[in-house]
Parts: C-alpha cells; sequence; structure tokens
C-alpha cells in the first residue's frame, strides 16, 4: 500500500458520457458519468484504495478530485482512464507540438486517497477553476 | 391522434443514422417517442423536450447572475464585441448545419477572426496526416456491401458511435457479405481491452502511445521479414497472425479514432496509417476512413474548405485566408492568450478543452451559442439558447464518409426560439453595419 501511486492517463468517450452531455452537463448524472478514473484492479490495491473512494489526481498540468472506481474495460494495469470532460481536461497535457492538437493520452499522473474531498459537479468545477463569479 | 415521422436523421454522432422513427404529438410540438435510435442520439431528442431548458439569451452581470435579454440585444452584443475585437476567434460549428457555417464564415472574413471546428481536439492531426499523404477512403455503404477485414485502431464504437457495427461494420448482411457478421473479420487495436475489442477476432493490446511502431511492423510482416521478439507490447507472431488477416481478405478498411489522433507522434500515426492501407492495396482492396465524432465535423471541414481552402485552424486576420496549425490552431491561440474574444457555436470547449485554454477563454469578452447550459456558457459573458439543429430545424450534414445528407424537422421549437442560422444572420447584418462592409 503506498501515499500515492503513478499511472499513466488517458481519456476518451463512453457511452455512459454520451448520454450525460446529451441529458445536461451541469446535472448530477455528467459527474456521476465523467467524475470518475477507472482503474486497473492492481493499482487500486497497490493505492490501497476501495471501490468508489474519492482520489485526487495530479499532474503537471493540474490536479482534480474525482472517484476512483475499478476498470469496466480492464485489464489495463499502469494505465488509468478518465472519461472525457472537464475532470480529465483538468489534468491532461495541453501541449500540441505543433500540431494544434493537446496531448488528451498518455499524462502521467500521480493518484493519492483524498476520502473527504468532494467532487464537484461539472460546469462547477470549471467555474471554479477559472476563478469565474457566480452570481 | 400523435404522428410518426420515418426515416429522421440522428444528430449524434459522424455515423448519422438515417432510420429513426420519431412520435410526435399531433400539433407537431411535443416528441413524444423514438425508435430505432442508440441510447445517446435517443438522449438528444428527448432532451429537446426538457422543462428546465433555456428558452432566452441571457447576459452575465457584475456580480455573476445571469439577465435575461431579448435576441436583437443578444445580437447587438455578439456583434459589437466581434467588430471591437483585433483578433476573434471564431470555435466549434460541429454540431450545427452547412447553411449556418456558411454564415459564420462570412462573419469571421468581416471580422477578420481565426475560425476553427473541433477537429482541433478530434482528427485535426488526421486532417494534417491527408495533406501529407493523400487517403484511400470509400463510403460506408460500400463497406456494409464489401468489407470482410475490418480493423478499429484507437476507436471504441460500441460506446463512441454505437450503431456504427450494426448498421455499417461488422452485422449487417450485404450484397457480397451475404453472411454478415460470419463473413467479416474484426481486428481491434487498444490499450484497453474495451466492449469493442471484446468482440473482435483478434485484440493487439498496444501499449499505449505505441501504435506508430506497431503499424511500422505491420508493414514489415506483410513484406515477412525479420521482426523483434515483440513491438509495442505486442508477440511478432500476433502481428503475423493480424496481418495474414488483413492480406488476406477481399476487400477491408482501417477505421481510427483518437487513440491515434491524441497520443504522442499524432498525425505521424495516421501517416503510417495510410501507408499500411497503400501496402495492403498490393495484396488486396483497402481503405481507411477516421470516425468523426460530432455529427457534422466533417461538413464544418468541407464548409471551410469550399470557402477558405483548408479544412481547420483557418486565421483571416490578414484579410485572407492561412492555415497553420500549431500557430492558428485554437488551443495554441488561447494559450499564447492572442485571441481578445471568443465566440462558440455547437461546441463545448469549456468542457473539451484542457484546463490552461478554458481559463483563457473565462478571461475574454465571449459569446456561447448552445441549446445546453455547459461548461462553456458557464464561463462565458453572453449564451444563446437556439433550436436543436436536426431535431427543431433541418439543415445538411456531412457524414463521417463525407456523404451530404439532408436532417430534418421533427418537433417546433419552444416558441420564440431562434435557429443558428436566424442568429448568425442578424449578427451578420449588424456587423455588416458596424464595419461598413457591403
Amino acid at each position: 500500500m503506498a501515499e500515492s501511486i503513478t499511472v499513466n492517463l488517458i481519456s476518451g468517450r463512453t457511452i455512459q458520457q454520451g448520454v450525460a452531455i446529451e441529458s445536461g452537463k451541469e446535472k448530477p448524472s455528467y459527474r456521476t458519468a465523467c467524475g470518475i478514473i477507472e482503474m486497473d484492479i492492481s493499482d487500486l490495491k497497490k493505492l490501497g484504495a476501495w471501490k468508489n473512494t474519492n482520489v485526487k489526481v495530479t499532474s503537471d498540468y493540474g490536479s482534480v478530485v474525482v472517484k476512483a472506481v475499478e476498470a469496466t474495460q480492464g485489464p489495463h494495469p499502469g494505465v488509468a482512464f478518465i472519461p472525457m470532460g472537464p475532470w480529465a481536461n483538468s489534468v491532461v497535457s495541453d501541449n500540441t507540438y505543433s500540431t494544434g492538437m493537446p496531448t488528451f493520452k498518455g499524462t502521467p499522473v500521480k493518484i493519492e486517497i483524498a476520502i473527504n474531498e468532494p467532487v464537484l459537479l461539472g460546469v462547477e468545477l470549471v467555474q471554479r477553476q477559472c476563478g469565474v463569479k457566480v452570481g | 391522434m400523435t404522428k410518426t415521422i420515418t426515416d429522421v436523421i440522428c444528430p449524434f454522432c459522424g455515423t448519422l443514422c438515417d432510420d429513426i422513427e420519431v412520435t410526435v404529438s399531433d400539433d407537431g410540438k411535443k416528441l413524444l417517442e423514438v425508435a430505432n435510435a442508440c441510447v445517446i442520439g435517443t438522449e438528444k431528442f428527448l432532451h429537446s423536450q426538457s422543462a428546465d431548458r433555456v428558452t432566452k439569451p441571457r447576459l452575465r452581470q457584475e456580480d455573476g447572475s445571469w439577465k435575461t435579454i431579448s435576441y436583437e440585444e443578444a445580437a447587438d452584443y455578439t456583434a459589437q464585441a466581434l467588430a471591437r475585437a483585433k483578433k476573434p476567434l471564431m470555435y466549434g460549428w460541429s454540431s450545427t448545419n452547412c447553411e449556418a457555417q456558411s454564415v459564420g464564415n462570412e462573419i469571421a472574413e468581416i471580422a477578420k477572426a481565426c475560425c476553427d471546428n473541433t477537429a482541433a481536439v478530434c482528427h485535426g492531426t488526421t486532417l494534417i496526416a491527408v495533406q501529407d499523404i493523400g487517403l484511400p477512403s470509400c463510403t460506408l455503404g460500400e463497406i456494409k456491401n464489401r468489407a470482410d477485414r475490418i480493423i478499429f485502431w484507437g476507436c471504441n464504437p460500441a460506446h463512441a458511435h454505437p450503431r456504427h457495427m450494426s448498421r455499417y461494420s461488422i452485422f449487417p448482411r450485404g450484397f457480397f457479405t451475404g453472411k454478415g457478421q460470419m463473413s467479416r473479420k474484426m481486428i481491434v487495436v487498444d490499450p484497453r481491452c474495451t466492449d469493442t475489442a471484446k468482440m473482435a477476432d483478434v485484440h493487439l493490446q498496444v501499449e499505449q502511445g505505441r501504435d506508430y511502431e506497431l503499424l511500422n511492423a505491420l508493414r514489415v510482416a506483410f513484406k515477412g521479414e525479420w521482426l523483434p521478439d515483440v513491438v509495442a507490447g505486442i508477440p511478432a507472431e500476433k502481428i503475423r497472425e493480424a496481418a495474414d488477416m488483413m492480406k488476406s481478405g477481399r476487400f477491408g478498411i482501417i477505421f481510427f479514432g483518437m487513440g491515434v489522433t491524441q497520443t504522442l507522434s499524432k498525425n505521424h500515426n495516421i501517416d503510417e496509417a495510410i501507408a499500411v492501407t497503400k501496402d495492403l492495396n498490393e495484396y488486396t482492396k483497402f481503405s481507411i476512413m477516421p470516425m468523426r465524432g460530432h455529427y457534422n465535423v466533417t461538413g464544418s471541414g468541407e464548409v471551410f474548405a469550399w470557402q477558405f481552402g483548408f479544412p481547420y485552424s483557418v486565421d483571416l486576420t490578414r484579410g485572407f485566408a492561412r492555415y497553420n496549425p500549431g500557430d492558428s490552431s485554437s488551443i495554441d491561440l488561447l494559450k499564447r492568450g492572442e485571441v481578445d474574444m471568443m465566440f462558440t457555436i455547437g461546441s463545448d470547449p469549456g468542457a473539451h478543452f484542457p484546463i490552461r485554454a478554458v481559463r483563457a477563454i473565462a478571461k475574454l469578452d465571449s459569446v456561447c451559442i448552445d441549446p445546453h447550459i455547459t461548461p462553456t456558457s458557464g464561463v462565458s459573458k453572453l449564451h444563446v439558447p437556439v433550436a436543436f439543429n436536426g431535431v427543431e430545424c433541418g439543415g445538411n450534414c456531412y457524414r463521417m464518409d463525407n456523404v451530404p445528407i439532408d436532417c430534418r424537422k421533427v418537433v417546433e421549437p419552444p416558441e420564440g426560439m431562434m435557429t443558428d442560422l436566424d442568429f448568425l444572420t442578424m449578427v451578420c447584418t449588424r456587423l455588416k453595419k458596424l464595419k461598413g462592409a457591403a
């Protein structure tokens, strides 16, 4: 059991993400679908985290709190997956290497247990990260 | 009495399914049921009916609250912001129709804007590769009728294009593929054991980010030359098995997605995938096709290319079109703080750009045209809700194989709600007056 582990983060679509973006990104269902990190069971064990524990994911580009769940499309030890959305984009590499395309797949991230920190709603997360005043 | 409308086009993904059936109320004002669509498409049609929908433009106030304004005031605000800006960025376009995109391009030309579509975070690198070496492609109909070797590389249609496999690529019984799935071999290349990979005859669980090496190894395997024992995490014998399977088909297709466009090597991954396709044509017939995401991102590329000569990342600042991804692309422009106004339509950069680029948007004068409440509307100064294209208004769209299809209107939008095209036309007229353009 470690205080934190380092994994390779990728992001992408899931069908739950697709349904959630069409049913309203301001709703809790968007958070349920995308405010998660899918981890291999062996990585969850290494971290010493129960399934469905909130974790803090940190990279050189930012950090975000998401819920750690067991990979649904595994096994993929050493690779973690956050569905595309503001949670993933809080930590992915924004380097485009002169192609215009950020490096959404393949960002090294540190994961640590953050059991008392909440996973924010989608719109709220972006507004906080950007310092937008909300009335 | 309800009415059932058949052959409706689904405005969600690039598959543009054209067999949807929608049941509406007798007066055509309520959408009641959706048949044949996937779960995402169904949600898209039904969400247009939600009671909590924003129906009037909203302008953010000093204290962060929203003030409801009229469409005329919203068009004035947008035109003035575009006229004031030295280098506005007009981004999105992939969830609206080609007619609206064309008016948008007219606005961009007057405003001397940078224009970009969602290819910026999707298949932009594919477009660069296509310009490098071309793209031997075909239509989805040809695949349904002829293809017996289907490769999904770095894409997961079971989740992202849910009816792609049932309508075109794996299950349908076509003219020369009468046994449907039985007449096809399926290879999936993905670092995860995705739900698509679970269906495959061969799954190559490539080491993440090593697609280029694996593509290169396949080219070696086609020629029967020496390979190292393991390439990109895949044993040589498995690579040879996949190579033989590809070569032995009568007609093959490589579908590829974000797994190759968004990883390191980017456009060079696609270069190599196209080279694999070229090599395979020495043994059999092979094609390659990007799995386009938004239902009309392909159309946006077509309209940009038709009007400006380039499919995305267009910079009109100097009064003529320039194209230089890395310089004129949205993420880079925002990261470098080079634009002074953000205009978003038919997309959600707030949710889908890296956070550093979103922070840049939040600091700018910004307009977001979108039927939904989104992270982009959440950081924008003005939110203009519009009718759902493909549900509440029609218009032309392009399927992922570049086939244009007219979307259909199936239900009336809420009273007084404008379409993208109507609103953009209002903005264009006002901007012309402000800029003294003819």
